[in-house]
């Protein structure tokens, strides 16, 4: 069985950010990031920063990057609306910031009140210039998380990494 | 008392020596940091509103060892007050957070912000965990903040009671790609 292997996806993105040298990863408290917020809090060399509104990460990037530093931003799809208007500050100075968003409102979402937001999160990061990749399946999550970072900092661009809610699973609502 | 914002921002950032990178607001406190005359080590900003705290953040945090003073204004700090919580999490030693407060939105004007009413800036600092938190509301207070952002060692959070005045604008340069690379070379940071 590789099911293990399959599951632990979010502990090769968290070497995959150790390999890309984020030093700072800014993060709203989610359910599917919860591996990785935990792989982040426990390095030393990593500045793990939680938030009280996702825009705050994309400040915190522009800063990062003033200072020779580099950010990821770990969000769910509700956040990506929260992040718009300072998108604006990472197109106007090209500042990279490179974006780990798990999907909601997409398979199997029991609650409607994440489809509204979960259905736009690709046309609107498009509109605000950004490269958007989509996950479906863990064995392509270490390659293109890769290739994100090297696209984000090299090119001084915002990047988004959307993990599909298949990835990550049905939130279950009773115990 | 309130007190003149120009001769404020001088007095804080007299001598500033050359470890000192400073963020400004959008609005006036960029005009007020720009009539001092353009540094490299300034980051103006024409947009962004609530975001200079957070910039300020991320800035210490990649150069720990020099120092990082936000300046902005107390409209600017409102649109993202829930930054102090998240700076009182982190705390950086080399991180100051100084709000001028004029109790107005200047640059849309005059009219009220919520410092007006009793929302107390300094209050929600020290709640979220910034044990320094200082209200300047004189000369004196002002001269001892800036001998404490010269030494800083521990995070600081100040409000400035400044008079809700309109002096002549100072406009820095406006592209941000422009500034952030002259930024990043002024700190050494390789391209």
């Amino acid at each position: 069985m590789n099911a293990p292997a399959i599951a632990d996806w979010p502990d090769r993105l968290f070497e995959t950010l150790k390999r890309a040298d984020i030093a700072q990863v800014g993060y709203v408290p989610d359910a599917g990031h919860s591996r990785l917020i935990e792989c982040c809090r426990a390095d030393p060399q990593i500045h793990d920063v939680v938030l009280t509104t996702e825009e705050e990460g994309v400040a915190l990037a522009a800063g990062a990057w003033l200072g020779g530093a580099r950010a990821a931003l770990l969000m769910q799809s509700s956040g990506v609306g929260n992040c718009i208007n300072m998108l604006s500050l990472m197109r106007t100075c090209r500042f990279p910031i490179l974006m780990f968003i798990t999907m909601r409102g997409e398979w199997e979402e029991f609650n409607p009140w994440q489809v509204p937001m979960g259905s736009i999160v690709e046309p609107v990061l498009k509109l605000c210039e950004t490269q958007v990749y989509r996950v479906r399946e863990a064995s392509e999550v270490e390659g293109l998380a890769a290739r994100a970072a090297s696209q984000a900092f090299g090119d001084e661009r915002i990047v988004a990494v959307l993990l599909s809610q298949q990835l990550i699973g049905k939130k279950v609502w009773t115990k | 008392m309130r007190l003149d914002r120009r001769a404020a921002m001088a007095t804080l950032l007299a001598d500033r020596g050359h470890d000192l990178l400073v963020v400004p607001g959008l609005g006036s406190t960029t005009w007020d940091l720009a009539a001092l005359g353009d540094n490299d080590r300034d980051f103006y900003m024409w947009g962004a509103m609530g975001g200079a705290a957070m910039i300020g953040l991320g800035l210490a945090l990649a150069q720990p060892k020099r120092r990082v003073a936000v300046i902005t204004g107390d409209g600017e700090m409102l649109m993202g007050l829930g930054s102090l919580a998240t700076i009182g999490i982190q705390r950086p030693p080399n991180l100051a957070v100084i709000v001028f407060d004029n109790g107005v939105y200047g640059e849309t004007g005059m009219q009220p912000s919520h410092t007006q009413s009793g929302a107390d800036l300094v209050g929600v600092a020290k709640a979220c965990g910034i044990a320094t938190s200082l209200n300047i509301e004189d000369e004196a207070g002002l001269v001892d903040l800036a001998g404490r952002l010269k030494g800083l060692r521990e995070i600081l959070f100040a409000r400035v009671a400044i008079e809700a005045s309109e002096p002549p604008r100072v406009l820095p340069v406006r592209d941000g790609a422009a500034l952030k690379q002259r930024f990043r070379a002024a700190v050494g940071v390789k391209a």
